[in-house]
This record gives structure tokens, C-alpha cells and sequence, in this order.
């Protein structure tokens, strides 16, 4: 296991699957980038007259959807939107987690018991659920959605950390903190959360793939972000009607969502490959 | 008839990511029936691939890239798979380190010993079962017949490798590999285990291939000795002309470097082997020891191949290219009389004890209390050492965390130059977390894999001594000279250090405060033998000349011997002899102490076999004991006083001794 994120590149260099991943996630993410300047159309410009042959030409290289917007620049802008919210949403829910998970393990006892057990709880709910009752209550939004993932995924990361603390609490190093009268906050941020590194960066790309899953599938169900902004769950779910007779416009959204859940899951791999046998 | 197993110039190999590397080279090796040949070496050298050779149970990625390995005369290369799956278990049985991991946790004692048989032919279960609880009589397990249905978890870790090894002689085998059997037992256990397998070769005539690292055991049960060094034989011969006259300076470094339980401390030093083996060593053309070796000389060592040659006597044999022009070995210096007073009381323990209680609450389990400790009153004095012997489970660990503050509150009184010690780190003041520190036992795990060794210096100077970031630089860098590491060590990390350097690294983060009282946790016992000398010598001389006093916890009866002022031997929790070292080691003896000496491994192929072997194991400490602990193990047992009432402690100046029996006072 090692340290310096240098050290980590060098490492997905050696893994093949790694760099297949991180190929694709880059590719989306220059492509979001970039889209104010890329894109060839206005993403919410809306063309009626292209309506007649929607499917791919020259001007409209992936073809336009039932409005007649043009279905690349949507994709583009949409790739803009779920690579924002999905890291921020997984930030938040890795800075929490971490928090809980190290408290928990490191004080042990009745804390450790509360916090897991309103963990449990909170992991009892089936999560669309969840994020059903939190966005009718709050409303559709970008901060909403983080929040409720944030709140929803932490429990999850809380585990790891608690596994990895409660390992390394008894270590000898963290003994030699508390005989020089290192304060608990540094003995839980500098002397045991780097060892939990490891398996936080692995979980981290792989939940941020869940991530992607989850705000396409509020997209899908109509509470995720608020039209017209593009995003690629709404694109699939106000095509889907009409997938039989324009399968493109259904399929191209759902093909970005899959790539880029691959994306997420082959960096993991290839970040856990590397990890293992680095 | 032949020899039971043959190497003949076993070369392994290992191809991995990183190249490949050899790992035995050229290792010429036989045993005869019913021999018992040793294999001894330091970690990495090579011991545990012979004894996976000799089953042909290579690990992946390991292959034999020349020579044969012969057993009973047949090739084992051209053996098919079933012809070794015969012979494994059945002609050649292994017994490992860890009796855990041989023994199947989900199966009772008594399938897992009666499929043996079962497998080898036997058609008759009951009479498998017959053989089977006749073989756990024969390993000296009480209650054979109990024993077979229980699992191995309700077993002891000693009790457990009997149980391996009935498993391993259920089949009758030829031959006997041995991999490290009682390294992780206590001694008591380690010299019960050794006897059982003495008297089991000469019943069943089994040869033994015995790999230790632990010179003693192999000098108390071997008949020849071969000694590994980077995959090389470097030294063969009967086991009495090895340790009474080794020739290659790699074994006679082995043997200096170990503390001598019969001679006192004195002042005088241990002889370390200097460096360590590195990965380039293999591969050099020459003898892979010659950076280390006090007597190499490049010109002769390192230029080719060197052939084992006679060192004195017939079979002894050494790899050495300047056999004929080495040094007589000379005997350690003569102890002067140098031993230094000792100073005022710095650390008072009155009536000191921990007790832990389990169960309880929420866990639906019986509240039950554990005594780890009890009444324990000792002294460690300035500039003296204050050593505490005993088994695993004897309390003496937790004497030490509860001295350093890391068991939390304690009964008793603690108290330091006088004043009250505060009981955990977290209610103790600064200027008194400086003045306790300690040294733990796992170099894997005394640093912080994340943190550079400059860092784990620097953060204590700045935290106990309040230096400044730049001075705190200059003084890390003065606290590696001190404990000579090159300063270069300072940008690494702990995974690129050995066992040794790591542990140099504990002593100087402990000493970054300048401590008046250094507490150390079996400080080299996870070490090899040559690199322990080295720290065990480093750690007086920082005693030598400071008013610093050192509690150190051991099992090793030599080590504390070679280091200690003052001696504590401890039984499950309880201190059962104090008092000076000189005294503890002559008569009269607490029945333990005197059980833990006979049992101790002498490097000595002619000292005679102990005179006391313990059976039996520790009590548990949740147990509520009326007599004395140590009643239900001890030989001299009162039946009818020590069972039922606690000892006396009988005093004899300073040196105080709880036990029933009345001694003689010593003489003077």
C-alpha cells in the first residue's frame, strides 16, 4: 500500500482494466469540460423542423431527440451535470462516513453501538425510497440530491473506516501517539485514517459509479434534476415511450450512463489490483 | 539400508514479477532412518523451502532448477501425482509453526485423527478410532477419549500441536518434517513438546528433519545440525562438533550472539553478526555472508564458487574459503566486575493490580472478572534494569502498559521519584508522559506504515519537548546517530527498514524525551538472533552512563540474565520471586522459577535434559484461585496447604520468594 498519488498513477499504469477505466472517465469528463465550446448545438434549443428525420446526419452527428434537440450536445452537457453532482454527492458522503466510522471505532462501546444501529437503520430503507420521500419534501435539486446521498451512503463508508480503525487502534503507533499526549483528533486524522486510504479511494470510484446508477434512475423517475437543464436519466425517460420507433434517442443516453458506470468500476478494479499485489 | 531422504545439490528457484531469485542453491542434504538432523538459520535463509523440497510442495511460482531431491532412493521429480499423494502423509508427515492452521477448526479432534488411517487404507472404522485416542495416550494428552470430541479451539496452543503431531505419526511416516514446531508455545511448553518428541523417535524410530531457528531446541534434539545461509549450506556436522566447534563464521556468529543463561551480567557485550542479509547477497558469486563477515577478505571469498571442505573432525563440514587461516574462536571476554551501583528508587509499585471485567450488559454473557494482576509490588531503580520474566499470560505485559500509562486506571500505588504516577496517558500531565516511555514488541507494528521515520522522530520532540520545526530536525537526526542509524533512514519509510532498524527506531522515538524510565515490551524477541544482540547491546549502552532505569519485559531467561539488575518472575499475574538478579539465579527457587530454568534451551548439545517439565497449562485468570496460582502445575505441591491457602512470602534480604515451602536461607 502506498501513499503519494504519484505513486498510485504509476500503480493504475500497471493494470490494464485500470487504465481502460480511467480512459473512459477522462474521455466524459473532457467532454463535460469542454462542452461550452465543443458542443456543436445549444443543448435546450429546440428545432421542430428536425423532428421529421431525427436519426444521425451530418449536423447532428448522434441524431435529435422528440423536441428536436440535438442529442450530442445534450449528452455533453448532461456529462456536466452528473460528473458535478456524483463526486460532490460521494465527497460528502466519504467525509462524513470517514467521521462516523472513525469516531465510532475509536471510542468503541455505547457510541460505536448507537452510530452503527442508526446506520443499520438508515441502510434498512431501500434508498429510492428514500430519495423518493426526500425530494418530494424538498423538491427537486442539485443540492438535494447531494444531500440525500451524502446522508444515505455514509453509513456504508462509516463501516470501512470502522473496519480499518478498530484494526488499528491497538497498533503500537497509535500506543506511541497517546504516550506523547497527541490530542484524539490527531491521533484519529494522522495516526489511523491514512491507513484506511487504500480501501477509501477503491470504494470511493466504485460508489461513485452506484452514484451515477442512482441520479440517472431519479433522472428516470422524474425528480432529478429540474428540466429543461439536460440530463441523462430525463433523456431516457422522455424518449423511452417512443423506443420503438426511435430507439436512438433511449439508447444513446442509457449506452453514457453504462460507460461511465464501467468507467467508475474498472478504475476501482485496476486501483484494487494495483493496491494488492503494489 | 539408505538414507531416508536425499538432497543432492538442490537448487530452487523463484520467478516472480521482480526477476528471478534463487533460494537454495546447491543443498546437499541426507538423513538416515530414525535420524534427527537439524536445519538452523536466520529468516529468509531458506529453511522452510528445504522442508516444502523435501514433499515436493514447491509453493507457485518456486520451481527445482537443479539437482534431485531423493526419498527412500525414488526421484520425487518423477513421481506422478498419485504416487506423491501416497506418500505425503503417509511416509512423510509435516507438523507446522501454527497448530492452527493444520488443524480444521469445524471438525472434532477425534474425525480429523481417525480419517488418517482412513485414507490410507484402513477399512475399519472403529479400529481406526482405536489407534486414533491410543496416539493421543502416546502425545501425553489427559483424557484421550474427552479429548476426541472436542474441537480444536477448547484446545490449548500446546495441547494443540500434540494433537498435529499424533496426527502426523497416525500414519507411521519414515520421516517427521518439522517446521519451527514450538516457536510460538511458552518455554515450559516448548521443553514438554521437545521431550514428547524424544521419546517418540525412540519408540517409533522415526527420522526428523528439524527446522528452528532457535539454536537451543535443535542442540537438545538433533543428532547432526546443517546451518542455511542465503539458500547455502554454509556449515554440516554431528551436532556436538558444530556447537562446540563451529567453523564458518556465520554459525559461530549464531552462537556468540546469543546471551548466555549461566553467566551473569557483567558488563560485558553481546556479539552482534553486523548488517543484514540483502537480496544482491544471493545472487554474489562468492560466499553470500562476506559483507558481513568479520574475517572475509574480498580477494578469496568473492570470486568463486567455494566447496564445503572438513572443518576437524569426520562429517563436519564448512563452506568457508579461508577455513585454514580463520581466527581460533575465542570466548566472550571474561564478565570484569564492572557492574555499575545502582542508584536511588525511581519507580515504586505498592500492591499494584488490573482487573478487566467481561461479560455483562448487553453481551448476554456472565459478568466474570479477569485478574490480569495482582499485588504486585516491585522497584525499578536509576540506572539499574528491572526485568520481569514469565509466560504468555503471566501479567507482565500488563505490569508494563499499566507503568506506561496505556491499561488506564490501576489499583495499588504507582509512583515515580516519590510522586503519585497518574494512572492512563490521558490524565497525565506532559511533563509526566515525558519522563515514562516505552519500546513495544512488533517492529511491523511499532511505526506508522504512513508516516516517514524523520516524522515519527520529530513529532515526539516537538510534542514532549516543545522544540521548534527546525530544531526538532537537527535533534531527530541526533537521536538516529544515537541509536546508529544512517541518517539517510530519515526520508524512508517503516516498510523499507528491517526488523532490527525499525526497532533501533522505537528505542530513539521512546528516548526523543529524554525518559527517566524506559519501559520496553519484549524488545527483540520478534528478532532474529544476530540483529537481537545488536539491540540488546545498544540498549545498555544507553543505560551505561544515564540515570535512566529500564523495565524489561521477557520471556527469555538468558536475555534477562545477560541484562537485568533486578529480577520479577510472574505467574498468572502474580509476582512469585523478586529480588536481585544474582539471587533470583542461585537457589533457593520459587518451584516456577526453577521450572522455567530447567526448561530454557541451552545452545549446549551435552546439557542434560530438564530435570522438571510442567504439564499442564496456566489456569485461566477469570478462575478465582484460594491457594497458590501456581498449585495446580507445580511439582512440589502440598496437597492439602497450596491448594487451599495463599503462599507466605518468605524474605531473605532482598530477594522475596511466595511459597509454601520452607528453604534452606542461602548460604552468605
Amino acid at each position: 500500500m502506498t501513499a503519494r498519488p504519484a505513486a498510485w498513477i504509476a500503480l493504475l499504469a500497471r493494470s490494464p482494466v485500470g487504465c481502460v477505466g480511467a480512459a473512459i472517465v477522462l474521455s466524459w469528463a473532457a467532454l463535460g469540460l469542454l462542452a461550452p465550446w465543443l458542443a456543436p448545438h445549444p443543448p435546450n434549443r429546440i428545432d421542430p423542423a428536425l423532428i421529421a428525420y431525427p436519426y444521425p446526419t451530418a449536423a447532428n452527428w448522434l441524431g435529435v431527440d422528440q423536441l428536436g434537440r440535438d442529442i450530442l450536445s445534450r449528452l455533453m452537457w448532461g456529462a456536466r451535470t452528473v460528473l458535478t453532482v456524483a463526486p460532490a454527492a460521494v465527497l460528502g458522503a466519504a467525509a462524513l462516513g470517514t467521521l462516523l466510522g472513525l469516531v465510532a471505532g475509536y471510542k468503541g462501546g455505547a457510541v460505536d453501538s448507537i452510530l452503527m444501529r442508526v446506520g443499520d437503520t438508515l441502510l434498512a430503507f431501500p434508498k429510492i425510497i428514500l430519495y423518493l420521500i426526500v425530494i418530494a419534501r424538498f423538491g427537486a435539486s442539485a443540492f438535494n440530491i447531494i444531500a440525500v446521498v451524502t446522508v444515505t451512503q455514509a453509513p456504508i463508508i462509516a463501516r470501512i473506516v470502522r473496519a480499518v480503525t478498530l484494526d488499528v487502534k491497538n497498533r503500537d503507533y497509535v500506543a506511541a501517539a497517546r504516550m506523547r499526549g497527541e490530542p484524539t483528533w490527531f491521533v484519529l486524522l494522522a495516526e489511523i485514517l491514512p491507513n484506511a486510504r487504500g480501501p477509501l479511494i477503491v470504494d470511493f470510484f466504485l460508489r461513485l459509479g452506484y452514484t451515477v446508477i442512482a441520479i440517472g434512475v431519479l433522472g428516470f423517475l422524474g425528480i432529478g434534476l429540474p428540466p429543461p437543464d439536460p440530463d441523462w436519466g430525463s433523456m431516457i425517460k422522455e424518449s423511452y415511450g417512443t423506443i420503438f420507433v426511435w430507439p436512438h434517442m433511449t439508447l444513446i443516453p442509457a449506452l453514457a450512463v453504462s460507460s461511465l458506470v464501467i468507467g467508475f468500476n474498472f478504475l476501482a478494479t485496476g486501483l484494487r489490483e494495483a493496491s494488492e499485489d503494489g | 539400508m539408505g538414507d531416508i531422504l536425499a538432497f543432492e545439490g538442490v537448487s530452487v528457484e523463484h520467478r516472480g514479477r521482480r526477476g528471478t531469485s534463487r533460494i537454495l542453491d546447491g543443498v546437499d542434504l541426507s538423513i538416515a532412518p530414525g535420524e534427527a538432523v537439524g536445519l538452523v538459520g536466520e529468516s529468509g535463509c531458506g529453511k522452510s523451502t528445504v522442508a516444502l523440497a523435501a514433499m515436493r510442495y514447491l509453493p507457485r511460482g518456486m520451481s527445482l532448477s537443479a539437482g534431485r531431491v531423493l526419498f527412500e532412493g525414488r526421484d520425487l521429480a518423477a513421481m506422478g501425482e498419485g504416487d506423491l499423494r501416497r506418500l505425503r502423509g503417509r511416509r512423510i508427515a509435516m507438523v507446522y509453526q501454527d497448530p492452527m492452521s493444520s488443524l480444521n477448526p469445524v471438525m472434532t479432534i477425534g474425525r480429523q485423527l481417525v480419517e488418517v488411517p482412513m485414507l490410507h487404507g484402513e477399512r475399519d472404522e472403529a479400529r481406526a478410532r482405536a489407534r486414533a485416542v491410543a496416539m493421543l495416550r502416546e502425545v501425553r494428552l489427559p483424557d484421550a477419549e474427552a479429548t476426541m470430541d472436542r474441537y480444536p479451539h477448547q484446545l490449548s496452543g500446546g495441547q494443540q500441536q500434540r494433537v498435529v503431531i499424533a496426527m502426523a505419526l497416525m500414519a507411521e511416516p519414515s520421516l517427521l518434517v518439522m517446521d519451527e514446531p514450538t516457536t510460538g508455545l511458552d518455554v515450559t511448553i516448548e521443553a514438554a513438546i521437545l521431550e514428547l518428541v524424544r521419546e517418540l523417535r525412540a519408540r517409533f524410530g522415526t527420522a526428523i528433519l528439524f527446522i528452528s531457528h532457535n539454536l537451543g531446541t535443535v542442540a537438545r534434539l538433533c543428532d547432526r545440525v546443517g546451518v542455511l545461509y542465503a539458500g547455502r549450506l554454509v556449515e554440516t556436522g554431528g551436532v556436538r562438533e558444530v556447537f562446540r566447534a563451529p567453523a564458518h563464521p556465520y554459525t559461530r556468529g549464531l552462537l556468540d550472539a546469543l546471551p548466555d543463561l549461566d553467566r551473569p551480567r557483567g558488563g560485558a557485550r553481546l556479539a552482534p553478526i553486523a548488517g543484514t542479509l540483502v537480496a544482491e547477497d544471493r545472487a554474489r558469486p562468492g560466499c553470500a555472508f562476506l559483507p558481513r563477515c568479520p574475517n572475509g577478505v574480498p580477494a578469496s571469498c568473492g570470486s568463486g564458487a567455494i566447496a564445503l571442505s572438513e572443518a576437524g573432525g569426520p562429517g563436519h563440514l564448512a563452506r568457508c574459503a579461508r577455513l585454514a587461516e580463520l581466527p581460533a574462536r575465542v570466548a566472550a571476554a571474561v564478565d570484569a566486575a564492572t557492574q555499575a551501583e545502582e542508584g536511588p528508587v525511581l519507580l515504586e509499585a505498592r500492591g499494584v493490580g488490573k482487573w478487566y471485567e467481561v461479560g455483562g450488559g448487553m453481551t448476554g454473557k456472565p459478568r466474570r472478572v479477569i485478574r490480569a494482576l495482582t499485588d504486585a509490588s516491585l522497584e525499578a531503580r536509576r540506572g539499574g534494569t528491572l526485568a520481569i520474566v514469565g509466560e504468555s499470560g503471566s501479567g507482565k505485559s500488563t505490569f508494563a502498559r499499566v507503568v506506561a500509562g496505556l491499561a488506564g486506571e490501576a489499583r495499588g500505588g504507582l509512583s515515580l521519584d516519590g510522586e503519585p504516577l497518574y494512572g492512563g496517558v490521558d490524565s497525565r500531565p506532559r511533563a509526566l508522559l515525558r519522563r515514562v516511555q516505552m519500546v513495544f514488541q512488533n517492529p511491523d507494528s511499532t511505526l506508522n506504515p504512513s508516516h516517514s521515520v524523520g516524522y515519527a522522530l520529530m513529532r515526539p520532540l516537538r510534542r514532549l519537548r516543545g522544540l521548534g520545526a527546525e530544531e526538532a530536525r537537527q535533534e531527530a537526526a541526533r537521536l538516529m546517530a544515537r541509536v546508529q542509524l544512517p541518517a539517510e533512514l530519515a526520508e524512508r519509510r517503516p516498510w523499507q527498514l528491517s526488523g532490527g532498524q525499525r526497532q533501533r527506531v522505537a528505542i530513539a522515538r521512546a528516548l526523543a524525551g529524554d525518559p527517566d524510565l524506559l519501559v520496553a515490551d519484549e524488545p527483540v524477541s520478534a528478532l532474529d538472533v544476530s540483529v537481537q544482540a545488536a539491540i540488546v547491546n545498544l540498549l545498555a549502552d544507553l543505560l551505561a552512563g544515564s540515570d535512566m532505569a529500564l523495565v524489561l519485559i521477557s520471556h527469555d531467561l538468558a536475555l534477562v540474565r545477560h541484562m537485568a539488575d533486578r529480577v520479577a518472575v510472574m505467574y498468572l499475574g502474580r509476582v512469585v520471586e523478586y529480588g536481585p538478579a544474582a539471587q533470583v539465579f542461585a537457589p533457593p527457587w520459587h518451584p516456577y522459577t526453577e521450572a522455567l530454568l530447567a526448561a530454557a534451551p541451552r545452545p549446549d548439545p551435552d546439557a542434560p535434559p530438564p530435570e522438571i517439565v510442567l504439564s499442564g497449562q496456566m489456569p485461566s485468570p477469570a478462575e478465582e484461585i484460594r491457594g497458590c496460582v501456581f498449585a495446580s502445575r507445580c511439582p512440589r505441591r502440598m496437597e492439602g496447604t497450596c491448594d487451599t491457602t495463599a503462599p507466605p512470602e518468605r524474605v531473605f534480604g532482598a530477594h522475596r520468594i511466595a511459597c509454601h515451602l520452607e528453604f534452606a536461607p542461602p548460604p552468605g
